[in-house]
């Protein structure tokens, strides 16, 4: 039993009783963590808003015999209000709330997990940006974190180079692009292809700075896919919003 | 350890919201001792609530054995002004401030996406259609101040624009009585953004 600090963002919370809730958040030394926050929906609450789902915020824990933690204090580091007033980058953000709970496991540190969610988070909170791609560069660079990065050079099934072969087709069962002849999946533009290499490339920041390209819906649709394969789950944060 | 019939009876009430196996433990055993009287008379009103109330056709409030509701069959409501929210129970939070005399609207929910609740999931076709039929002027958002309930509002917004209807969402801020030193950052911004003149 003991108090313990560290840094966080809520991913969910679930009501407890008459006035608690469960709030789950990703943090950055003890992986995803649930617990308790007590009396936060009572109005003259201490915590307020501040353990509301996207918020990126400072804790104070109190790990006892329970699975469940104590929230004993609360700082916010960032709110990501602009996220929070656009329909749009909500909708991102949820998916990327969703994906990073998938991914997160319990009390396993994933400092790597967690920056990466704090960086889209940051991101997609950057109003002077366009958020189209902020979300699928994520996924992607998930998938890579897992081990299950797609192979963007050869073709994935016969493995013959890009300089022999031209690479038409994307299936992240079989391991990445695929040439005409191994082809199954979806098809994949050669401009789509260079963009997933430029995101895993090392070039995701230019990639978000500038205004995304003609072929950024087929890459979001394509890392959604990429995503929901590798998860083995739908994912219902895209698909339920889809529209919106 | 427990006879069936009382490990049945902890089984469901456990099932309720907000009670644990402890607290549905606690009240079981309470229950074994009332008198059967005030037994039959909960029984009863378990029993008569879900066979007489359903919801409301027109705005999915609760109301009695497919009727309208309260609300929609007053007619000396403002026909014209509409108040959405999430649940009938919010209905009842609304109607106690006194300070409404349009009619709602219950979505039965909020955009959730993480739980896979979409606007299919909500009575938000049906929202439109009465906008239309009744003739709705003014629609005020009054869906919960949290990340889904603004999110559901900003979508509505967003549907309700091309029925060139006045579309407001309630102010959210400070809870009267309470302390500013306690107030959180988003709870106080919100408060300040929603700052208005104070007459001399
Ligand atoms: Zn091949
Ligand atoms: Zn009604």
């Amino acid at each position: 039993m003991s108090l313990f600090r560290d840094q966080g963002v809520v991913l969910r919370t679930y009501r407890l009783g008459e006035a608690d809730r469960i709030v789950v958040l990703v943090t950055e030394h003890h992986g995803k963590v649930r617990a308790v926050a007590k009396g936060v929906r009572r109005t003259a609450s201490k915590f307020g808003a501040r353990l509301e789902p996207l918020s990126h915020v400072a804790l104070l824990l109190w790990q006892g015999r329970s699975e469940l933690d104590i929230i004993n204090q609360a700082e916010v580091i960032d709110h990501f209000k602009t996220i929070r007033e656009d329909l749009d980058r909500v909708t991102k953000g949820f998916s990327l709330l969703e994906v990073a709970d998938q991914l997160a496991q319990e009390r396993h540190a994933d400092k790597r997990l967690y920056d990466m969610l704090v960086g889209a988070l940051r991101a997609l909170s950057n109003v002077e940006r366009d958020p189209l791609l902020v979300a699928p560069a994520f996924f992607m660079k998930c998938l890579v974190l897992e081990g299950a990065g797609p192979v963007l050079d050869v073709c994935a099934s016969c493995g013959e180079p890009e300089s022999a072969v031209e690479l038409v087709a994307f299936d992240l069962t079989e391991g990445g692009a695929l040439c005409r002849r191994c082809r199954r999946g979806r098809p994949i533009s050669p401009e789509a292809l260079a963009l997933v290499r430029k995101i895993l490339g090392g070039s995701l920041a230019e990639v978000l700075a500038n205004p995304p390209p003609a072929c950024a819906e087929e890459v979001a649709a394509l890392a959604t896919d990429a995503m929901e394969v590798h998860l083995d789950r739908r994912l219902r944060s895209v698909r339920s919003v889809a529209g919106l | 350890m427990y006879t069936p019939p009382l490990r049945a009876l902890i089984d469901e009430l456990g099932r309720l919201p907000g009670i644990g196996p402890k607290s549905a433990q606690r009240i079981a055993f309470h229950l074994l001792k009332v008198p059967i009287e005030d037994a039959l008379r909960l029984s009863d009103a378990i029993v008569s609530v879900k066979e007489r109330t359903t919801l409301c056709a027109r705005c999915f409030n609760v109301a009695e054995g497919g009727e309208l509701c309260d609300v929609c069959a007053d007619d000396r409501r403002e026909a014209t002004t509409l108040c959405v929210v999430e649940d009938p129970r919010d209905i009842v939070a609304v109607e106690r401030t006194q300070q409404f005399r349009g009619r709602y609207h219950a979505l039965q929910g909020a955009l959730n996406p993480l739980e896979g609740i979409g606007p299919e999931q909500l009575r938000i076709k049906e929202l439109l259609v009465r906008i239309e039929e009744e003739g709705i002027t003014e629609v005020i958002l009054c869906t919960n101040p949290n990340l889904e309930g603004e999110a559901t509002a900003m979508y509505l917004a967003r549907l309700l624009n091309p029925f060139g209807v006045t579309v407001t969402r309630i102010a959210s801020g400070l809870p009267v009585g309470g302390d500013l030193e306690y107030a959180d950052e988003l709870t106080l911004g919100r408060a300040l953004e929603g700052r208005r003149l104070v007459e001399p």
